[in-house]
């Protein structure tokens, strides 16, 4: 029962969509086969909470948005380990990475004392998990909702959309943070690097010429963005930052992935080793057979 | 006595060999055994590329089995411990990755070792008479699997297991006055929760593999006790020799052994490509959105189901609600499958293999292949893939459209087949199998 609970909890301070909205409209299939059990009690319940997340921040971003290429690059120890040092300062305070062990990070050539003297702040162990004290009801009081554990993120989010959203800030002052992002609109995270990249600002232009006739109803505006604060790196120096950390939470995400590849290519050495035997095997055994 | 009777057993090349088989052979029927399923099991000689996949299946069953076994020593079917103990398996158990990478790649390896082992029957015939039971046996072991998989995906918990098992299981209570009650007794809970994790975890490492295991003897015994079918459709039996040993027949053992183990090689570099190298397949064997713990509060935007299930999913979403319910959908989509079952006898062809069918089953079988591909591509993706049509087909989806007729010609496919097989104009089959 404690989940319905937490559900119908969640109710009662975060608004609804009103009554006539079609739940379906939020989340096309589960909708559709629930419509029918509307009435129904659970089924009214889990649509609601659907419904309810569904129209949060969190799912907004999930448009057509254009992403860059993230340029990272697996195997070089120096980008993973200025990525590593990125992580640890910027991202670690409020973000855990509770799957990831600080020791781990040897096989980036970091030594023990480098990795707990460089990197670890709150005094864990090299032996510990990467995990932050902000405890998650504190964080979703604080930031709406809890900044979520980055071990896997980029397994689920993917180089492109991280490298694109970490360079995606812009202010907008209509946000409780002050920060919006291009990539991830309305988001709830503010921008942990602003020092590093500076101010930015959206400017909405009027297109011109036969742009606007393509358009869907509205008005088709160009949009770009303007450094308006320089911060403490030039745009080029921030987007090397921004690649190594992300390279950094790629390999996070998969600290395995390297040796995997390796492994694979005498697996497979192997393997076409084995074929011609297995062939010249079968020719000789199907040799009598006419 | 009549295992007294029993001759020896020679010929191991050591005299302690030979003694521990024969003291073996007197208790138990270990050379009868050996005799009848693989040195004396005579199979047609002229077996091609299709028939390599039945014992590729019985490979990956065997993959999925002994690493399963591996992953529960560390896996921990609790909805909090759930998604860290994958990824402890992934990150700190030694091997740990490689298990568990051939385990989700099996899964999909299965399905396609036995789409396209089905597609093999339907390609010569092999569900026709006698072998009907063969056919029933592996449309039952088809149905495991499927259930199989299902209960394994939500096992990492993640937002893919957690909302892909909801539609699933919501399905049934689209069904008419249980349905409800019955969701929420597969469920054991008002939402999925650690009560359906620890089901679905028993379900899926005892229970369906034992039941599987015995399916796939059955089918077995059943394949030997009438023999197999090959690519000309006819049967060896009819031309034997005079110790009554099919003219066109060799014994599985070693003929084929030795042949399979050159399918064996070539599956393994395919499957060590995808363990080894793109362990998700883009997306398609695991989705990036499972890499998100699950959370019963936040529905992803797009739920699809992993791409084994995506054709009958097309059809389950083709369908429109009739009488405001989603019941028509279901029952479609279970029908799609069910009807396999029924092979065997809407195939009234008097030839079986593709071979010497006439134009209306090829353009069938063609027609069909082409439709459940696009069906399970479409399943993949959101109905607005395509776009929509104009106002003058009411601004339908496109994809929605196509996944209609599709649905309808897999139906036709099946629904036609006692008429246009047995109006076919069928070449002459050989006395002989064309080797």
């Amino acid at each position: 029962m404690n989940k319905l609970i937490g559900l119908a909890g969640k109710r009662g301070h975060t608004p609804f969509p009103p009554k006539g909205t079609s739940c379906g409209a939020y989340i096309p299939r589960i909708g559709a086969l629930l419509q029918s059990r509307c009435n129904s009690f659970l089924a009214g319940l889990l649509l609601s909470a659907a419904a309810l997340f569904a129209s949060l921040p969190a799912m907004a971003s999930e448009g057509g948005v254009r992403l860059d290429t993230a340029p990272i690059q697996p195997t070089d120890v120096l980008s993973l380990q200025s990525g590593a040092r990125t992580f640890a300062n910027y991202c670690l305070n409020c973000h855990s990475a509770s799957l990831m062990r600080w020791n781990r990070l040897m096989e980036l050539g970091l030594n023990e004392s480098q990795i707990s003297d460089n990197l670890i702040f709150d005094g864990s162990k090299v032996g510990d998990l990467m995990n932050v004290a902000m405890t998650k009801k504190d964080a979703r009081k604080w930031f709406g909702a809890a900044p979520p554990d980055l071990s896997v993120i980029a397994r689920a989010r993917g180089a492109d959309w991280l490298y694109s959203y970490l360079r995606g800030f812009y202010r907008d002052p209509a946000r409780p943070t002050g920060w919006n992002n291009s990539v991830f609109e309305n988001v709830g995270m503010p921008n942990p690097m602003w020092q590093l990249q500076g101010e930015r600002v959206r400017v909405e232009q009027a297109a011109k010429g036969g742009d606007a006739k393509e358009g869907h109803g509205g008005a088709v505006k160009a949009v770009k963005y303007e450094l308006v604060k320089p911060g403490s790196l030039t745009p080029v120096q921030y987007d090397e930052t921004v690649r190594d950390l992300v390279n950094f939470l790629v390999y996070m995400g998969e600290p395995a992935a390297t040796s995997r590849k390796q492994i694979g290519i005498f697996v497979l050495l192997f393997l076409l080793a084995l074929w011609p035997l297995a062939y010249l095997l079968k020719r000789e055994f199907w040799k009598d057979v006419h | 006595m009549a295992a007294a009777e029993k001759p020896p057993v020679t010929g191991t090349g050591s005299v302690a060999v030979d003694g521990l088989l024969t003291w073996v052979d007197q208790r138990f029927p270990l050379i009868s055994t050996w005799k009848a399923h693989l040195a004396e099991y005579y199979a047609p000689k002229n077996f091609n590329f299709w028939y390599y996949f039945g014992g590729l299946a019985m490979l990956v069953l065997g993959i999925q089995i002994v690493t399963g076994i591996f992953l529960t020593m560390n896996y921990k079917p609790d909805s909090n411990l759930a998604f860290a103990s994958v990824e402890y398996i992934m990150r700190e158990v030694p091997g740990g990755w490689i298990i568990r990478y051939m385990h989700s790649t099996g899964a999909s390896a299965f399905f396609i070792c036995v789409y396209l082992h089905m597609f093999r029957a339907l390609l010569y015939g092999s569900h026709r008479k006698p072998r009907e039971l063969i056919w029933i046996f592996g449309v039952l072991i088809y149905l495991l699997l499927m259930g199989e998989a299902f209960f394994g995906y939500l096992l990492p918990w993640g937002q893919m297991s957690y909302w892909g098992a909801q539609v699933i299981i919501n399905l049934f209570s689209a069904i008419p006055f249980i349905g409800p009650d019955l969701s929420l007794w597969i469920r054991g809970d008002y939402v999925i929760a650690d009560a359906t994790l620890n089901r679905f975890f028993a379900l899926h490492v005892i229970a369906l593999p034992l039941a599987l295991l015995g399916l796939v003897m059955a089918h077995l015994l059943a394949l030997h006790e009438v023999g197999s079918n090959n690519p000309d459709g006819i049967e060896i039996a009819k031309h034997k020799d005079a110790k009554g040993i099919p003219l066109d027949g060799i014994p599985f053992h070693p003929y084929y052994t030795v042949k399979d183990i050159l399918g064996v090689v070539v599956f393994l570099i395919v499957f060590a490509v995808i363990v080894f190298f793109t362990p998700e397949m883009g997306g398609y064997f695991l989705e990036a959105n499972n890499f998100i713990p699950a959370d019963p509060l936040k529905t992803p935007p797009h739920i699809a189901p992993v791409w084994y299930f995506t054709p009958y999913y097309s059809i389950l979403r083709g369908v429109p609600p009739m009488f405001n319910s989603q019941f028509p959908g279901v029952v479609a989509m279970g029908v799609s499958v069910m009807i396999l079952f029924g092979l065997p006898w809407l195939d009234r062809g008097p030839v079986k293999s593709i071979r010497y069918r006439g134009p209306y089953f090829k353009g069938a079988l063609a027609a069909f292949v082409v439709v459940f591909l696009v069906l399970g591509y479409l399943g993949t993706e959101p109905i607005t893939v395509w776009g929509q049509f104009g106002a003058w087909l009411g601004n339908a989806d496109r994809a929605t459209v196509v996944a209609r007729v599709c649905t309808v010609i897999y139906f036709l496919f099946f629904i036609l087949m006692p008429w246009y097989t047995s109006i076919d104009k069928n070449k002459p089959e050989p006395e002989r199998v064309t080797h």
